[in-house]
């Protein structure tokens, strides 16, 4: 069952009437079926025009839509194998962040990321994708690790932001976002970060700081939500939709901005509507990515990694 | 060094404005009416309650480094890059700003001595919207730790922000990894790099350069975190604990290596910079 936004309530309309004509014609003689494939391409139509010119606040509720592929979909259709690794060493395995072992085709990656979970169960189990330090901890012990053996460490970045809690704070939020950030900047192997739903401040920044970022097309990634954004500017969160399209959040936007590099289409009406060809998308991409980056000298990748976020700014 | 504004600051910083509607100041945590000349020469710090007020730039470059320092001049970057327009206009934000300011940015470098010791000392300043940290404070994070390098000397960052530039949008964000860029080349280079964390330092400021000092230090009472207290108490819905996010605190809780009174900031900075300070060519 398809759950609609707000903003598809055409589509949705479109779709009930196929629904409700396809049911009323069962057994019945008069053939339908030119008026069916006539609306169904309407509505494809209507989809399509839709998520062509979706506005940046539409955009963050498809990045947030609860059917959206998370890492564990991206991992069953884009990734051949996973072995999972965990725990910081030093506190605890936060399941808000999934690391590990993989397998791109034939390319061998470490693969970290956050993990929002589906269902009310998962969703408390992964702290809604909010990472906890001991999560950026166990991320920077991946790649630690990545650098060590070699390995190409490839991100998934989905996370309204870090967490918001007294534990975290007093365990060290703050540093262990810093620590995961300069673990990237450190990394002398490639690295390539997704952006592939919500990517939030310095939760995201922690495991996007690589050489090249790319963005799922519908995905959005911002220093605040635009809630916050609103509820601080505006002095209201009502205001968020003018705070996404003033903060510029989107894939569009951020590519022209020389922010990421590459956008990964999504399928006609966003990813949630077909999982694995958005995964295979993903994978396509990354593998892209990963193979251009494999000439590259572990001492120019860093460079060039440092050379990106310096430049951003500059006059 | 053609390239540096050289700035004398043949004046102690306490010699300020005394017009006669300042003379008198209250301590906002004692409320005590406090002596305007009094207060400055206790270096903005109630002599009642011991409470360390904010203080600007300038103040606290003079507070920190000998007379005769160089002020950086702001590297240029661009402006507005968002067109960014909430309920008012950035660009607006940023004159206004810039009016009751002495810098046209939040982040500002001083390169000189402490006690005698060449250091680079950087300057956030919570009066300039925030202290907030976008392109312009990013970019002065790096030109003092460029100086640094050039000079081969410590690398001192007070820091003070309420968070992100939010009308700089995803650019502001983009500060975090650049500054640690910098961080990372003053650690590859055997440069120390000393925080001093001051109220109020939050949010992508704390989760950046704040955090990755070789050597912590907090003034006492300030308030150092990553998330917003309204945004735990909205989020976990609990009472915060008493103190929680205070320099105090975070020294508790191993976050900081000490709390030091601004009285005793540059001694305590001359000190470390004794230990940690790359050994002079023989
Ligand atoms: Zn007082």
């Amino acid at each position: 069952m398809q759950s609609y936004l707000e903003f598809e309530k055409p589509v949705a309309q479109l779709d009930q009437r196929i629904a409700e004509l396809r049911a009323a014609s069962e057994g019945d003689e008069v053939d339908i079926s030119a008026e069916l494939a006539r609306l169904e391409a309407k509505s494809a139509e209507l989809l399509a025009t839709t998520y062509a010119a979706l506005t940046p606040w539409q955009k963050t509720q498809v990045a947030r839509h609860p059917s959206r592929p998370h890492f564990r979909d991206y991992v069953a259709h884009a990734f051949e194998e996973f072995v999972p690794l965990g725990g910081d060493r030093l506190y605890g395995d936060d399941q808000s962040i999934i690391g590990g072992l993989a397998k791109l085709g034939e390319r061998k990656v470490v693969l970290i990321g956050h993990e929002k979970g589906h269902d009310t169960e998962t969703r408390i189990r992964h702290n809604f994708g909010m990472g906890k330090p001991e999560g950026y901890r166990k991320a920077i012990r991946l790649m630690e690790l990545a650098g060590r053996f070699n390995i190409p460490v490839v991100t998934l970045v989905d996370t309204s932001g870090a967490f918001p809690g007294i534990e975290a704070e007093e365990r060290g939020q703050a540093e262990a976002i810093a620590r995961s950030t300069e673990a990237c900047l450190a990394l002398p192997v490639p690295m390539v970060a997704v952006i592939v739903g919500e990517g939030g401040s310095g939760g995201a920044v922690a495991l996007a700081s690589a050489e090249r970022v790319l963005m799922m097309e519908h995905a959005v990634y911002s220093v605040i939500s635009p809630e916050g954004c609103a509820s601080i500017l505006w002095r209201t969160a009502e205001k968020a939709p003018e705070a996404a399209e003033a903060m510029k959040v989107t894939a569009q936007h951020l590519e022209r901005l020389g922010v990421i590099d590459r956008i990964v289409p999504e399928p006609i009406g966003g990813a949630h509507r077909d999982p694995a060809a958005a995964a295979r998308a993903l994978g396509t991409a990354i593998g892209d990515e990963l193979d251009t980056l494999a000439q590259i000298a572990p001492e120019q990748l860093r460079r060039m990694r440092e050379d990106r976020f310096l430049a951003i700014g500059a006059n | 060094m053609s390239w540096l504004s050289r700035v004398r600051n043949s004046l102690p910083f306490v010699a300020k404005r005394e017009t006669p509607d300042n003379l008198w100041v209250k301590c906002p945590s004692c409320q005590e009416m406090l002596f305007v000349k009094e207060y400055e020469e206790n270096l903005h710090v109630c002599p009642r309650c011991n409470h360390h007020g904010r203080i600007n730039a300038d103040t606290r470059l003079g507070i920190l480094l000998d007379a005769g320092y160089d002020l950086l001049p702001q590297p240029s970057v661009k402006e507005d890059p968002l067109k960014f327009r909430d309920t008012s206009k950035y660009t607006d934000r940023l004159k206004k700003a810039r009016a009751n300011n002495a810098h046209s940015d939040a982040f500002s470098v001083g390169s000189g001595m402490i006690d005698g010791r060449p250091a680079v000392v950087g300057v956030q300043d919570f009066s300039f919207m925030g202290g907030s940290m976008g392109m312009a404070v990013g970019s002065a994070f790096v030109a003092g730790a460029e100086q640094a390098l050039k000079r081969h000397c410590p690398y001192i960052v007070v820091t003070a922000a309420g968070g992100a530039r939010m009308q700089e949008g995803i650019l502001s964000l983009m500060q975090m990894p650049k500054a640690t860029v910098m961080t990372r080349r003053l650690k590859e280079a055997g440069l120390p790099y000393i925080v001093v964390l001051t109220d109020p330092t939050t949010g992508g400021v704390t989760a950046s350069y704040a955090m990755l000092g070789d050597v912590h230090i907090a003034e006492p009472g300030a308030l150092i975190g990553f998330a917003g207290q309204r945004v735990i108490q909205d989020t976990i819905r609990e009472q915060l604990p008493e103190g929680f996010q205070r320099a105090e605190y975070l020294l508790k809780h191993g976050m900081v290596d000490m709390v030091v009174e601004r009285k005793d900031l540059k001694g305590t900075l001359a000190t470390l910079i004794d230990y940690l300070a790359p050994k002079k060519a023989a």
